[in-house]
Order: C-alpha cells, then structure tokens, then sequence
C-alpha cells in the first residue's frame, strides 16, 4: 500500500494526513466522510466503531493514543469517548501485534472438535506462548472467545477472515503462506 | 424434507447477486407492503405468531405493536451481533442471503413507518459486513432504498455498522449504545426501546432470522405461516448444529421434528461424529441449561421431545432447557461437563461488561472455581459454593447476561454433581485435560462407589 506514510517519516505528511504518530491516507480519510453521513446530523460518533476499525487497519493493527486522539478530532468527540470505547471492545489493540495474529476461537463447540490441542500444536511450532509475538515480530498465537464458526471448527481468525475446519497440516500450509506474503489480511472495501 | 422458507434458493448458483435474487421472486413482498398499510403489515406478523428468533423466542407482532407512537421518529435495528456460543445461522444467512435481509428490513420498516434502519454486525465478521455494504449499494441503485422507493412515497435510508468484539452488544439496550458509538453497557429498562431506543427515539431491534422471515410472511399471509409447526412454536427454525455429530452445519426444520431425530437422521446431524456416544446437549446456545443424553430425546415424563419451544422446555430448568437461539451442541462422552462448565464460565466472564457487581464479581467467581475444580485443586464444599454465587447472580442484573452466566453451572451442577465430585475425591485422574477420552465417566464410575462402600 504505497499511499501509506510511515510513522517516522514526517517529511511526507500532507495537510489532510498524519498528526503525531497516525497514518491517515486520503483514501481512509474519504472512507470516513463516508461513513460519518450514514449517521444524522449530531450523531456522527455512531461511525466511531467503524472508523477505528479502518484507523487500525491502516496503523499496523494498532491504535496509537495519536489514532485514538485523531478520530477524536474528526468525530468532533472528547479523547476519553474515544479512549472508552476502545479499551472495551476486544478487536480494539492498544498496543503493537504480530504481523499475523492467529486468533483461535477457544470456547466449547471448537474445544470439542480439538481446538486446545491445535493451539498448543501452533504455539509449540512457532516457539511461542499464547499472546506471546514471535522474536521476528511475524507471529502472534491469542485464544479468543466464540467467532460464531461452531460448525466449522476447528477455526481461527486472520485479519478480516476465518480459517475453517483446520488440521495440523492445514496450519503448517498457513504459517508458510504468511512466510511467503500469500495471504490477504483484509477484506476489499 | 420438511417446508423451507429462509433456504429455499440457497443452492440457486449466484443467489448473493441482485440480480439472481430479484429473479427468484426477491422484493415481492415490498412491492406488496407498499400497497399494504403498516397495521395491517403488523396484523400479519401477529397472527403468524412468529417469535424473536435470537434466544428470548418474544411474539414478534406484539413487540412491534409496543412502538410509540408518541414520537414520530421510530427506527428498525437488525441484531446482527451474532455471538452466543454454538450459534452461526445469521452469519450464513447473510452470506448467501444478503438480499432476504434487505427486503426483510425494507418490509419491516415499513410496517413500523421507520425511515432510518441499521444493521448492527458484530466486528468479527468484517468481510460479511462488506457483502452486506455492497449488497445495500444494489438495492439504492435499484430504487429499493432512498427516497420515494418504487414512486410510493415512502423514504427508508438502510444502513450497516459494526461492532469490535462484545457478546454484550447482543443484549437490544447494549446493541443500541455501542451503536451509538459508546461503551455496551446494557440500559435499565424500563423504558424499552420501543419507547426510548436508538437516539431516544422509539426504535425495534429484531434477530436477522425473525426479520428474514418477514417478507415471506407479507407474500403468503401469517395464516400459512402459523400452520407450520405445532402449537405456539409456529414456522421454521434454523438450528446451528455443533460440537460431536457427523455433519455440524446450518439447518432449517419445521417447528415440530423430533430432537431424536434431528440429531441421528442423515437429513440433519447424521448421528454421532464416531463411535463413542452421546453424553449431553445445548440445545440452544451456551445460556440454556445442559441436558444429560437421557432427557434429551424424552422428557422426563417420558413423552418425545421435539424441537419446539414449547417441548424443549418441558419440565422447566429442572428436567428441560430452551431451544433459544438453536445453538445445538453435542458433546459425547470424551468431554468433560466439568472442563466445559469452566470454558462458559470463562466465556461470561470475559464478556460482562462490568457495570453490576453480582455479574463483574461473581463471573469471576465461577471461572475461578470451576477451573480449581478442572484442575484437581477443588474442594468438597466447592460445588455448593457454585450453586450459591450463581443462585446470588441470577436475577440481580441489568440485563440477562448474569442469568446466561449462571444457568449453566446450576444445570451442570444439577445433572452431574458427581462428576464434579469425582474431580474433587480423584484430582490425580483429571490432571490431564482428556481424563475422559481415555476413560470415560461409565468407566471410572466404580471408583467413587468403591470410596463410598468403604466410607460405610
């Protein structure tokens, strides 16, 4: 995504983007007029769900107290109706991730088609403890509760996606698919 | 086979399109409600006697009939937020349907004279979100949305929002604040939305099931609707089957098979996943009561059971449970009730919002001691110990979240106490989280008879 400006590089910011450490591209930051005029008139902070979730997409997966204090500016809102929402909802990270999160549905209807023995099988290759990243920042193993896949489990989540009915085997063909830059974290607006 | 109402075109190729879903007889029943007043669109409803499909099974008519009519501003919300474990229906239905879902909130909000509906989709499901966006995108630009919709003067703007990841945001009141952008503490009611909802305005909020029924309902009237199924379980249902059978999935039933058969019949679950066999059920997501395997396909006078709302709670929590939101989990007799109380447990811990303190302190409770329990470190006492944090819940909250919490421990509990108890005389045998793959309950059991003899 080459409209993404890095985090250091001030240089390049445009009057529209970036204040302190936040990526705002011009293409977010229409997405989020858009967003904002699905909701009337003095009730903008609806879109708040929303434009954090596109806000962290483009930051690394993260939300900077810079990213959370720039949706505050946009939504017209308090930091701190910012900062609540965001340390409520569990999608919402407050602090950097691995670059591919492996996020297993832990709760019972996965656990009964082998869900634990999967995380241990994914933690044990990678070298890791769940919610650790792995030390080339690739990787990060999380243990999350019901994704609404019972039927097709065992699962996990990647970026905007589900992996379904997953296998030892199948696990290793993904991590080597994350190697190799062949999966698509996010879901084409 | 029985009757199919969601599912009927499901296997039609290109159903998700506009285009073939128009084909197939899509947005009918907005042509038809168009022409129909709203009273009359709610008379159908109520006399189908469908009821809310997202757990709580409430006549969907007479929620719609509560709307106040005070204030003009009324608006529809599609609960979305699908996030009960053992339940997936909705994802599936707006995958392959997302245009039923439109038609059935372009109908309802007719019927309800709101002219400015949400969607409401938990975060999770990100890529449904976009079906969902793009599919909203069609019907504007084929005048099923915006103003003066199909020349008749009624305007509807439709839109969809996310959560981020709150099985709280299911609760209609939650719903309705994280949808205003805040934090899913539940509101206390009342006023119920239909009074005060969505910007204080008297608002609706429906499960995506109930409100795909709709448009079927407007087409063929609520009398051929009410003749399906038995009694006040009337239309069809879908289950999500999970957890130890052959072929976990999505399926439609009419409001009257069997539960015998639904879990052996090869046109539903195709009995069990292997050979071992069936030990208990959910049978309508995490909230409701286990059933042990002998009160599943009987009740406990003996009658069959079947899955209806009515059947499925025969004999109350004492012998029954709640077809709920058709959240259907199999376990066999691998799985531990014990270990299994402790992950819902676990779960409801992780998912109270924390604004009452018998649910933020007493969820904690119960993960807690279920996992000693689990783990070899419990205590005899400890199991009375449950019953009484989760008695001290139930009841005492805002929103149902801390009877959900509580439920099933209590049936847990109340159907085998003497597995917890076999993990407190035996904490060496379950030290190793597949104690019971390798020997099951009907295999261990003589050990705590051999303690008791001897106690004597």
């Amino acid at each position: 995504m080459t409209e993404k400006l890095s985090n250091d590089d001030k240089s390049n910011s445009s009057p529209s983007g970036r204040l302190g450490g936040v990526i705002l591209s011009d293409k977010t930051i229409a997405r989020i007029e858009l967003l904002k005029s699905r909701f009337p008139e003095g009730k903008k902070k609806s879109a708040l769900l929303t434009i954090l979730h596109e806000v962290q997409d483009e930051n690394n997966d993260w939300l900077s107290v810079e990213a959370m204090d720039k949706v505050a500016e946009v939504l017209g809102i308090l930091p701190i109706e910012v900062y609540e929402v965001v340390s409520f909802y569990s999608m919402y990270n407050q602090k950097p991730v691995g670059k591919y999160v492996f996020e297993f549905c832990r709760t019972s209807c996965c656990v009964t088609r082998g869900a634990e023995d999967l995380m241990d099988y994914t933690c044990k290759k990678l070298g890791v403890e769940m919610g650790e990243v792995t030390a080339d920042g690739l990787f990060q193993v999380k243990g999350v509760e019901c994704l609404g896949a019972c039927g097709y489990a065992p699962m996990l989540q990647l970026g905007d996606f589900y992996q379904e009915f997953l296998t030892p085997e199948k696990m290793d063909a993904l991590i080597e698919d994350c190697k190799a830059g062949k999966i698509q974290k996010l879901s084409a607006v | 086979m029985g009757k199919k109402i969601l599912l009927e075109h499901i296997n039609v190729p290109g159903i998700e399109t506009y285009e073939v879903y128009r084909k197939t007889g899509g947005y009918a029943s907005v042509e038809k409600a168009l022409k129909m007043t709203p009273t009359e669109i709610v008379e159908e409803v109520k006399k189908s006697g469908l009821r809310g499909r997202g757990g709580a099974g409430f006549p969907t008519g007479m929620k719609w009939s509560f709307i106040g009519k005070n204030n003009p501003t009324h608006h529809l919300v599609c609960n979305a937020d699908e996030s009960e474990p053992g339940t997936f229906k909705d994802r599936y239905l707006m995958e392959k349907l997302p245009h039923l879902l439109i038609e059935g909130m372009i109908t309802s909000s007719i019927a309800l004279e709101a002219h400015l509906s949400y969607i409401y989709i938990r975060g999770e499901y990100m890529w449904v979100y976009r079906i969902l966006e793009r599919a909203i995108n069609e019907a504007y630009a084929n005048g099923w949305l915006g103003k003066n919709i199909k020349g008749s003067g009624f305007d509807l703007d439709l839109h969809v929002t996310c959560g981020a990841g709150a099985y709280i945001c299911g609760e209609e009141t939650a719903l309705i604040e994280s949808l205003e952008g805040k934090r899913g503490n539940p509101r206390i009611k009342p006023p119920f939305p239909a009074v005060v909802g969505l910007y204080g305005n008297p608002t609706v909020v429906n499960n995506v099931e109930t409100i795909m029924d709709v448009p079927w309902i407007v087409m063929n009237g609520g009398e051929e609707f009410a003749k399906i199924g038995i009694g006040k379980s009337t239309g069809t249902k879908l289950i999500s089957a999970s957890g130890n059978i052959k072929k976990p999935g999505v399926y439609e039933i009419e409001l009257n098979v069997p539960v015998e058969e639904f879990v052996m019949s090869d046109e539903y679950c195709g009995g069990m996943q292997t050979d071992r066999p069936l030990k208990a059920c959910v049978p309508g997501g995490s909230s409701v009561p286990i059933l042990p395997a002998e009160l599943l396909f009987k009740t406990a006078k003996g009658e069959q059971r079947l899955m209806t709302y009515e059947s499925m709670s025969d004999g109350g929590f004492a012998t029954g449970s709640m077809i709920g939101s058709g959240g259907f989990i199999v376990y066999d007799d691998r799985q531990c009730i014990v270990r299994n109380t402790w992950n819902f447990s676990r779960f409801y811990h992780h998912e109270s919002c924390g604004q009452c303190s018998p649910c933020r302190e007493g969820t904690g409770w119960l993960e807690k001691v279920t996992w000693r329990l689990e783990h070899g470190f419990g205590r005899e006492e400890d199991i009375d110990l449950l019953w009484d944090i989760q008695r001290k819940i139930e009841g005492n909250t805002i929103c149902p979240l801390g009877d959900a919490a509580a439920w099933p421990v209590a049936a847990a509990i109340r159907h085998f106490r003497h597995e917890f108890e076999y993990h407190v005389r035996f904490p060496e045998k379950v030290k190793d989280r597949k104690h019971f793959e390798y020997e099951p309950w009907e295999k261990v059991k003589y050990l705590m008879a051999k303690q008791e003899a001897m106690a004597v």
